[in-house]
C-alpha cells in the first residue's frame, strides 16, 4: 500500500532531552527511552485508564503489555518518554513500517492529559526523528477522537485518508 | 440458526472459518460460506474456495460454499437480508506494525449496514 504524505516538509522540531512546564505548572522532563526503561514503562501502562485505550493499545493485561513493549522497544524503533518527579507519565513511539515510513503513537496518563504534554511529546519525538534522518511519519486515530486529531493537526499532520473508522494522518519531516 | 460466513483469504478469515465450524457444531447451526476474492490478499477466489473446501473436508463439516462477485461488503449484506440469514460472521482487525487494530473496509461496511447481528472474529 502506498501512503500519501504532504509534499512540503514541516518545520524543525525540538530534539530531546528537554524540560518543559505544562499548563498545570508541573516540570516535565522529555528524553529518549530504550530497553532500560522497560520496567518503568510497564508500571506506567499498568496505571493506564482503560477508557483511554485506542484501537486495542496499550493492551490491558500485564503479559500483553510486556509482549507489546518488546516490539515497541526493539532496535530501529524510536521512543521518547515524559516524566514528572521521576515517574513516567507519557510515552511516544515511532515504529518502522515496511515502506520507508514510521508509524507514530502517543500515550499520556489521564492525570496528565489536557496540559499540553501530548503536544510536547509528539514534537520532541518528531525532533528526535529528524535528527535520526526519518522523513515520513504517519498515524491512525479514531475518527471521533477530536482532541487527538486537533493535536496532530496543530503539530503539522495532514489527513491522508478519512474514509475509514480510523482516520489516517501523515507528516513529512524532511 | 443460519449463519453467513464471509471468507476473503486473510488469515483472520480462515480463523473465522474454524471458529464458525466449531461453534456451529455445538449449536447445530447451518453455515453458508461466502467466498470473495481480490480484496484482502493476493489469493484469488479459486484459491480461497479450494482452501475452504479442504478445511471443511478435514473437519467433516458440511456447509454450502458460494462465490460472491462484486463489492464483498454490500453483497454480504444483500445476501443475508434477501435470503433470511440470522447472522453474518466475518474475520477482520489486522494489527499495524505498532499494534493498532484496524478494521478492514469490508468489515466496516458490514457492521454499519447489516440488518442482522454481526459477529466479528479478531
Amino acid at each position: 500500500m502506498t501512503r500519501r504524505y504532504p509534499d512540503e516538509p514541516a518545520g524543525t522540531f525540538p530534539a530531546p532531552p528537554r524540560q518543559v512546564t505544562d499548563r498545570e505548572g508541573r516540570s516535565i522532563q522529555l528524553r529518549c527511552a530504550d530497553g532500560t526503561d522497560r520496567t518503568a514503562l510497564i508500571e506506567m501502562y499498568k496505571q493506564f485508564d482503560p477508557a483511554d485505550r485506542a484501537q486495542g493499545i496499550p493492551p490491558a493485561r500485564e503479559t500483553a503489555i510486556e509482549r507489546w513493549l518488546e516490539n515497541i522497544l526493539d532496535t530501529d524503533r524510536h521512543n521518547v518518554v515524559a516524566s514528572h518527579e521521576g515517574d513516567l507519565v507519557g510515552h511516544a513511539t515511532l515504529v518502522p513500517d515496511d515502506d520507508d515510513g514510521y508509524e507514530l503513537a502517543i500515550f499520556v496518563l489521564s492525570a496528565y492529559q489536557g496540559a499540553g504534554i501530548g503536544t510536547e511529546l509528539v514534537e520532541t519525538l518528531l525532533g528526535h526523528g529528524q535528527s535520526e534522518g526519518i522523513e515520513q511519519v504517519w498515524l491512525t486515530v479514531e475518527r471521533w477522537n477530536d482532541p487527538a486529531i486537533a493535536l496532530y493537526r496543530k503539530v503539522g499532520f495532514e489527513t491522508s485518508n478519512s474514509e475509514r473508522f480510523e482516520q489516517e494522518m501523515a507528516i513529512r519531516l524532511a | 440458526m443460519h449463519v453467513l460466513l464471509g471468507v476473503g483469504g486473510s488469515d483472520l478469515s480462515y480463523q473465522a472459518l474454524d471458529e464458525t465450524i466449531e461453534r456451529a457444531r455445538e449449536a447445530g447451526d447451518e453455515v453458508t460460506v461466502a467466498v470473495f476474492d481480490g480484496h484482502e490478499t493476493d489469493a484469488g477466489g479459486d484459491e480461497v474456495q479450494e482452501r475452504v473446501r479442504e478445511r471443511l473436508d478435514e473437519t467433516g463439516f458440511e456447509a454450502e460454499i458460494r462465490r460472491l462477485s462484486g463489492d464483498p461488503g454490500s453483497r454480504l449484506v444483500d445476501v443475508a437480508e434477501s435470503e433470511g440469514f440470522d447472522r453474518i460472521v466475518l474475520g477482520s482487525g489486522e494489527r499495524s506494525t505498532l499494534g493498532k487494530i484496524q478494521l478492514g473496509s469490508i468489515a466496516e461496511f458490514v457492521l454499519l449496514n447489516a440488518q442482522t447481528p454481526v459477529t466479528l472474529i479478531r
